[in-house]
């Protein structure tokens, strides 16, 4: 079995919404016809999109850091939205897991969004029907493209490299072991949806010095110059590394 | 939730249009066991089949208002082994279709009498009709409301009083209907749906009631830290990746104050119970038509203040990414 999926690395985004807009420039241009924009250059410009990036302040002032978080469908493996669509519009494909629309049998009931926990849905309000994140299906599998191009737009437009993209059941994939060894969790695991998206941790770097690191007590200058400085009390890191 | 009209008139009304046909049958089959004296077939039994009809059709109209696509919703009725929505959409007309057969008999005079016991107990061939479709009607309740109380994630929804509200709020304001119908068409009636109807209400008061007391104690099982995965105690949303809204943010939420759920909620509990129970115990005691209407029609009222409610009420756990608006 293979579950295509998105990895997304929350301590590299850096919120530039490149993703959004090269999702939307491929999906809009492409055969499944355009995504609505309702006053797009009005007051209240609104529209649908398959991913968006939010923003969120962690913390109070002054010890607060931002989060960029990159969210689209998940691709949950056990979708609660596809049993409750009463036309069978609404599937996950079995050759890679990919969670569509068929936008030709959807009545628009929006039931789908009720039963997805993350809001990954929305309706397409001039088109009617509902849309979503397809993985960029009409893309991966396009054999006019190069290798390398055979990927999500999302993926490919990121400028950070924070969006990884593979099958999550290989576990010697690239997103299996990136999962694997950072740390990569799933959104709101309580229900049980399984979602096949994997978001990676905020990690951070620290430099830890230690006191007997600053001060060099066979420092050659302190040979040549002035006599030794005495014996150091207590163990330092050069009797253990020095010869 | 936003509350949609469209849904509240369809489960509204299909539920009058049930409970109705369900009272008339009722009727009906204790007639034909001779606990109580037979009806004008067209004068009581055709007329209330009509009128539950003529219900079930509004509420059908309604749906149609809810769907992006209408001209599809044929396609609707594929999937009914996996969604309750699926199963509603064949048994909605379904029922219809056996409340129109169960009516055209008694008006066109068509109905034929299939046995006769020693006792004088008759069994019509409508009886058989009207069997089915009042088997139809509680399948449907369940249908409608197993619709909401599947979808784990809206926890004031997630529960089986969903299910049992549904079916008694709707069976109270159809015995309600068909009291006031009683009594301006079969007075000797009057009282055995008079009192159907206090007992219902009544029972409905304390399952509605239970449903306000568990939902307010709801603890959500979402929250901040699950939704994006980052343990701190104080996480706020700064930007939601938009500036104008979405469907997110349209069609999740209410848009109204508390104060005004508040309100909604006081008025429904008032409409919906202590008003007409007592008109329904007045108006049996007097059997004015007009009392037995008016209960009817603010137990309606009441009951569409109940479905917005109901809506209003239900909290998305998405809504927990869309915090800006």
């Amino acid at each position: 079995m293979t579950q295509l999926a998105l990895v997304i690395d929350l301590n590299v985004c850096v919120g530039c919404h490149a993703c959004v807009t090269s999702c939307k420039e491929w999906n809009t241009s492409g055969p499944a016809g355009f995504m609505t924009d309702e006053n797009p250059y009005g007051k209240d410009p609104t529209g649908t999109f398959f991913n968006r990036v939010q923003t969120y302040e962690i913390g109070e002032f002054p010890k607060t850091e931002t989060l960029h978080f990159p969210k689209s469908c998940l691709h949950c493996e056990d979708a609660p939205c596809v049993p409750v669509c009463p036309t069978g519009a609404s599937y996950k494909r079995d050759q890679d897991g990919i969670v569509l629309v068929d936008y030709d049998k959807c009545v628009g009931c929006r039931y789908c969004t009720w039963a997805c926990p993350y809001g990954a849905r929305e309706i397409d309000e001039d088109q009617k029907v509902m849309k979503k994140c397809t993985l960029c299906v009409d893309r991966i599998y396009d054999e006019s493209l190069p290798e390398a191009e055979r990927k999500p737009a999302c993926v490919l437009a990121c400028p950070t490299s924070a969006r990884l993209f593979g099958d999550v059941h290989d576990p010697e994939s690239e997103v299996s072991v990136t999962i694997r060894e950072e740390g990569g969790y799933q959104l709101m695991p309580e229900w049980g949806t399984h979602p096949s998206n994997h978001y990676l941790p905020r990690r951070k770097t620290r430099m830890h010095i230690h006191e007997d690191e600053l001060q060099r007590a066979d420092n050659p200058l302190n040979k040549e110059q002035r006599g030794p400085s005495g014996p150091v009390e207590g163990t330092t890191l050069d009797d253990s590394t020095s010869w | 939730m936003h509350p949609a009209f469209s849904v509240i008139f369809l489960t509204t009304l299909i539920g009058v249009g049930q409970g109705l046909f369900l009272a008339i049958f009722t009727g009906h089959s204790y007639a034909a066991v001779q606990l109580v004296s037979a009806q004008d077939s067209v004068a009581f039994y055709g007329v209330g089949g009509l009128i539950a009809l003529l219900f079930l059709i509004g509420g059908l109209t309604a749906s149609f208002f809810h769907l992006g696509r209408p001209e599809r919703a044929w396609r609707a009725a594929a999937m009914w082994r996996t969604s309750w929505l699926s199963r509603e959409v064949i048994v909605l007309p379904a029922l219809m279709v056996l409340v129109l057969i169960y009516t055209a008999m008694q008006f066109l005079d068509l109905d034929t009498v299939l046995y006769t016991s020693e006792t004088g107990n008759v069994l019509h061939l409508s009886l058989i009709i009207g069997t089915m479709a009042a088997t139809a009607t509680f399948v449907l309740y369940i249908c409608t409301s197993m619709i909401y109380a599947t979808i784990k994630f809206i926890q004031e929804w997630a529960c089986a009083l969903t299910v049992i509200n549904y079916l008694l709020l709707g069976t109270a304001s159809g015995f309600t209907l068909a009291a006031a119908l009683a009594s301006a068409n079969a007075p000797e009636l009057l009282a055995l749906y008079g009192n159907w109807a206090i007992i219902i209400t009544a029972s409905a008061f304390f399952t509605r009631g239970g449903s306000l007391i568990r939902n307010a104690r709801i603890k959500p099982i979402s929250t901040m830290q699950t939704a994006i995965g980052v343990r701190h105690t104080k996480i706020q949303q700064k930007s939601m990746g938009m500036q104008g809204g979405s469907m997110n943010t349209r069609d999740f939420f209410h848009h109204k104050t508390a104060a005004f759920l508040k309100v909604i909620k006081w008025s429904f509990m008032i409409l919906v119970f202590p008003v007409p129970l007592i008109l329904l115990w007045s108006g049996v005691n007097s059997g004015s038509t007009s009392v037995l209407l008016g209960a009817f029609i603010i137990q309606y009222i009441g009951l569409i203040a109940e479905r917005w409610f109901f809506f209003a009420q239900a909290n998305h756990p998405q809504n927990l990414y869309y915090q800006t608006t």
